[in-house]
């Protein structure tokens, strides 16, 4: 068998063109298989890193997926509020550690506004307990300070002290209906997190508070700007209402009980999610569309495959005086057979690694980028198993597809005999 | 052991739904012996040399190489009787294009342990003795793509293939016929030395009777065969 590799490999390098270009069809579509792999398990662990350390997650009775999407990744928008009284029920409870309550609604030039206590910046842990640390400046101090994540503070230009304008909201502010008689300033600016955290605007909850005076009917009232800001300063800025609350408990082995605890409040109806358990419920969803994908990249290796049985079986007809050489030289049928089931299998492992090391290097270099940019982790930079078996599997699908054009060299070197044709 | 190296008995052939190619009532080649086989093209020499390569089962009478009844052995018998102790040298094209000149040469010894065996240890040792004795001893001729070589190098290069590992019996399949006048009456001696050197013995076919001389024993394919062939 050896024999016959040299005699494979010596072959494919006299028709190296054709063989280059079939293994970089082999090589781009594994690539395009494995990076879509890649950013799909890149996505989970992405999500994954995004809370950790928070037991529970309560609001508004919603689905679980929902309140995690919009609670944590700042999707969607709440239906529901939980009110003051009931948070601070739960904020008391015996079995509870701390409380992280969180406001959303309104939005800065298309990023999030999120109105939290200080106590966010010490609880909320990221990427397996990291917690969140300022690049510059600090937590807001003033009713009137944000913090902002990395990626607002890049993509707007922001540094310390820049003043912005919250909108009511997701509009723009210069659509009107913003806060423009309440500008703020910029405290500090987190690190880059890779989690939704660095598109957030982060202010205090009295801040929401008092942006929203005179929008208790809902709608801006139209005296509301002639409240000056010293008078908003002396009201009772304490929330109505609360969007969601991150929970930690002092005892984990408590989690189920507290669970159906709040799930069973007297009065307000609530919900108290698990992250894990509700981001295992997002990727059931999200499984369906991550297969089609998947389906899809392991069609084009099939495409990549077709292209080596092509390139073989037009390599063929030329090849058919070889074939009686090898016969004359004392080559079995066998032999025939078994060297084009090699050169197949040749072309595809080294398709398939070239697709392994493109992929890996194209992570290598663009995943700091995709990471600060996007947030999107690309997973482990080193191959893995995946990468063994997509090159197991696409060297051995080849072998096999080597095996249609070898079983007709085999036949045809059979009728043919020594009868050289031209 | 002194058996005949092809001995033929009533041999008939016929392609499927053709007509009878050949009826031989007998011939045969002696060890040692270099036979010249005159046939033109259509008078069934290609298949009566497929017969004796092996690739091909005759369907009446016997065959015998180098003692084995070829009727009575398997196809995969027959490859491996070719592939010990047959070698073949073609009209033309005779060399594998992505192989060097030595590569083509220690080809059959990739296909048979005997032939590696009676090579011997040093088998490019041996492969570039042959050719050194066929006339291609240049280094520099030696490192060329074997496409670049003249058909006449070719068909050297392919004679020391079929000679390597000391075959019992060579076969030539009009090798000279792509050559000019001077390089075919040096490949016949050249062939004709290293076959008696090597102890094996020739089959050479070739339409044209005048190289009929140069052998030990030449015999012409319409002579023995009673199938109506055009001649």
């Amino acid at each position: 068998m050896t024999a016959l590799l040299s005699l494979a490999w010596q072959s494919l390098l006299n028709r190296k063109g054709s063989v280059i270009l079939t293994i970089v069809a082999v090589a781009l579509s594994v690539a395009l298989f494995l990076g879509v792999e890649k950013a799909r398990s890149g996505a989970r662990e992405g999500f994954g890193n995004t809370i950790s350390g928070t037991d529970l997650i309560v609001g508004a009775p919603t689905g679980s997926v929902n309140l995690l999407l919009y609670s944590v990744f700042r999707m969607g928008n709440a239906t529901a509020e939980v009110s003051w009284p009931t948070y601070r029920k739960i904020a008391e409870r015996p079995d509870v550690d701390w409380t992280v309550p969180i406001a959303l609604g309104d939005s800065h030039r298309g990023y999030r506004v999120m109105g939290t206590t200080l106590g966010y910046f010490d609880h909320y842990k990221f990427a397996g307990g990291q917690s969140l640390t300022f690049a510059e400046g600090r937590p807001f101090n003033d009713l009137f300070d944000a913090v902002i994540g990395s990626e607002v503070a890049l993509e707007l230009g922001y540094t310390l002290d820049s003043p912005l304008i919250l909108s009511h909201g997701l509009g723009s502010a210069e659509l009107g209906g913003g806060h423009e008689n309440r500008p703020f300033r910029v405290a500090g600016i987190l690190k880059p997190t890779g989690t939704p955290v660095d598109r957030t605007v982060h202010v205090s909850l009295e801040a929401i508070t008092a942006i929203h005076v005179g929008w208790e009917t809902g709608a801006k009232n139209p005296l509301a700007d002639t409240i000056p800001e010293d008078m908003i300063r002396s009201f009772d800025l304490t929330p109505k209402t609360v969007t969601a609350i991150f929970v930690g408990l002092k005892r984990k082995g408590t989690i189920l009980t507290t669970r159906r605890a709040i799930n069973t409040n007297k009065g307000e109806p609530l919900m108290a999610i698990i992250p894990g358990e509700a981001l295992a419920e997002l990727w059931s969803v999200t499984a369906v569309a991550e297969r089609a994908l998947l389906a899809v990249s392991a069609f084009v290796i099939a495409v990549g495959l077709v292209s080596i049985l092509t390139s073989i079986l037009t390599s063929l007809n030329e090849r058919r005086r070889e074939m009686s050489i090898l016969r004359a030289t004392g080559a079995r049928p066998h032999h025939v057979f078994f060297l084009l089931v090699l050169e197949a299998g040749l072309v595809g492992f080294l398709g398939a690694l070239l697709g392994i090391v493109l992929v890996h290097s194209l992570i290598a270099v663009l995943a700091p980028l995709l990471q600060a940019q996007y947030g999107v982790s690309f997973g482990q930079g080193l191959p893995g198993m995946v990468d063994l078996a997509v090159l197991g599997a696409v060297t051995l699908a080849s072998l096999v597809i080597g095996a249609i054009p070898a079983a007709t060299a085999m036949r045809r070197s059979l009728a043919d005999g020594l009868s050289v044709r031209l | 052991m002194n058996e005949s190296i092809i001995e033929v008995r009533g041999l008939g052939f016929a392609w499927k739904h053709g007509p009878q190619v050949l009826d031989i009532p007998e011939f045969g080649i002696e060890p040692g012996e270099r036979v010249f086989l005159r046939g033109p093209s259509g008078s069934g020499k290609s298949t009566l040399l497929g017969l004796i390569a092996g690739v091909l089962a005759p369907q009446s009478g016997t065959i015998r190489v180098l003692g084995e009844d070829m009727a009575k052995l398997s196809a995969a018998r027959r490859d491996r009787l070719r592939a010990d102790h047959v070698g073949v040298i073609f009209q033309m094209f005779n060399l594998v294009p992505y192989l060097s000149v030595t590569g083509n040469v220690l080809l059959p010894l990739r296909f048979s342990p005997a032939r590696r065996k009676a090579a011997g240890a040093d088998a490019e040792g041996e492969a570039r003795r042959l050719l050194a004795r066929l006339g291609l001893d240049d280094e520099a001729l030696l490192q060329r793509r074997v496409s670049d070589l003249s058909v006449g190098q070719q068909q050297r290069v392919a004679a020391a293939r079929a000679l390597i590992g000391a075959p019992k019996l060579i076969i030539a399949d009009e090798p000279t016929s792509a050559l000019d006048a001077d390089a075919r009456d040096r490949f016949i001696a050249l062939l004709s030395e290293e076959v008696t050197r090597s102890g094996a013995s020739l089959l050479f076919v070739s339409h044209d009777r005048s190289l009929a001389p140069l052998f030990t024993r030449a015999v012409d394919l319409a002579a023995i065969n009673r199938a109506g062939a055009p001649a």
